[in-house]
């Protein structure tokens, strides 16, 4: 399968000279499989380049949201395919214990957040609420594994599995929070079920160790605790994401050679950014 | 072991830092976890035991009522909360490991999570007076 990034930054989109390399758009990545099949994770504003790039005659296409913070919803209604007729979009996500999926996102794609509404878009619309009592759905050729994990709000993580190899999307996840000593027994740390031998694992990554006290319980990661969590899961490849718009590419830089220097991973580690594709073997 | 459910990592997470004894129990009535104040009535700390099967930890200490008479399983607060999955509240008294017996309150309610999951039941403890 492969999988592109569309946006890799965090709570804003961060244009700016000092991020081009790793890139400005929030959370948007593309899972393509060989049958064709195309899962969109997450829709922030990246999500607005993936839509001009899919091909015209693709009828059918998956969303599946994290959560419905802004940051992964706000490119949705600039994704091209959703005003051509004739196309079914699926859009998995998180309800609340009291509103339905498709309820909330009706809260930004309506005035006076938004002046075109779900009911005016082109495309056939069909919402899939998670988590649901089995956990794992059937997408074209992918057995996606859909969780619960440690956000505020309800916060899903995915597993993306084809016949031999795994892909897991961690974009806002906070496994430490709350917890004594981290990481701790695999048993009672957030996403390690889905994460577990991942071939890839692309995680939240958004704070330093400095900036993370007066941060704790808004639902990240420092990249210490990322690279830790993806030890403790056995994972193969380890791809840092959701950068705080704070966060020059100098500052990455450094951020990520320190947890290299210190942490001395097991698994191979490449930096999300813009435009970066990546092929996991099937 | 396999991941504990969210809703189960978190209210682990909470009991920690509550002075409450505090017990969780999975769906079929297996102690999970237990806080450090909750040792003090089970007389063992959960990193020695980790989890307990319900015929284990349900037969450490002797619930009775005021009068001294046993009460029967189906009537403490957490069972009722796992079966009946509803809240259930009763005053008790155990002898803990220490000897000393204690008039307890105990809450229980169910654990239901997102789409309805049922994830067991919690249990908290609250003193009210020793002889």
């Amino acid at each position: 399968m492969k999988v592109s990034f569309w946006g890799t930054r965090g709570s804003l989109a961060a244009p700016s000279p000092e991020t081009v390399r790793y890139g400005g758009n929030t959370s948007c990545v593309s899972v393509e499989g060989s049958d064709k099949t195309v899962l969109v994770l997450d829709a922030g504003t990246g999500i607005r380049s993936l839509g001009w790039v899919l091909p015209i005659d693709l009828k059918q296409i998956h969303i599946l949201l994290t959560h419905l913070h802004m940051d992964h919803i706000q490119g949705l209604p600039f994704f091209a395919p959703l005003r051509r007729q004739g196309v079914e979009i699926h859009i998995w996500g998180p309800a609340s214990t009291t509103l339905s999926l498709s309820s909330r996102l009706q809260k930004y794609l309506s005035p006076p957040l938004f002046p075109v509404s779900v009911r005016e878009l082109a495309a056939t619309l069909h919402f899939h609420e998670l988590p649901d009592q089995l956990h794992v759905m059937e997408i074209g050729e992918f057995k996606v594994n859909a969780q619960l994990i440690i956000h505020p709000n309800p916060t899903i993580g995915y597993r993306i599995e084809c016949e031999h190899a795994a892909v897991t999307y961690l974009p806002d996840h906070e496994p430490a929070l709350g917890a004594r000593d981290f990481p701790r027994e695999t048993e009672w740390t957030s996403g390690f079920a889905l994460a577990e031998g991942s071939d890839l694992l692309i995680h939240d990554a958004q704070y330093t160790e400095e900036e993370y006290p007066d941060r704790v319980g808004f639902g990240h990661s420092t990249v210490r605790q990322a690279f830790l969590f993806a030890q403790l899961a056995k994972v193969k490849h380890f791809v840092p994401f959701h950068y705080d718009p704070t966060h020059s590419d100098a500052e990455l830089d450094r951020m990520f050679a320190e947890a290299m220097s210190e942490i001395k991973p097991s698994y191979a580690m490449t930096p999300s950014r813009e435009g970066l594709s990546l092929e996991v073997v099937c | 072991m396999p991941q504990q459910e969210i809703e189960v990592i978190l209210a682990r997470h909470l009991s920690e830092y509550l002075v409450m004894p505090i017990f969780i129990v999975n769906p079929a009535g297996d102690l999970v976890f237990y806080n450090e104040p909750a040792e003090t009535i089970l007389g063992q700390s959960y990193s020695e035991t980790g989890l307990m099967p319900a015929s284990e930890w349900s037969t450490v200490f002797n619930p009775v009522d005021s009068q001294g008479r046993p009460i029967p399983p189906e009537e403490l607060p957490l069972v009722i909360a796992l079966q009946e999955r509803h809240p259930a509240h009763k005053i008790i008294w155990i002898h803990g490991l220490d000897g000393v017996a204690r008039e307890i309150g105990v809450t229980a309610f169910p654990l239901i999570g997102q789409a309805e999951r049922f994830l067991g039941a919690i249990a908290i403890f609250w003193e009210i007076s020793t002889k």
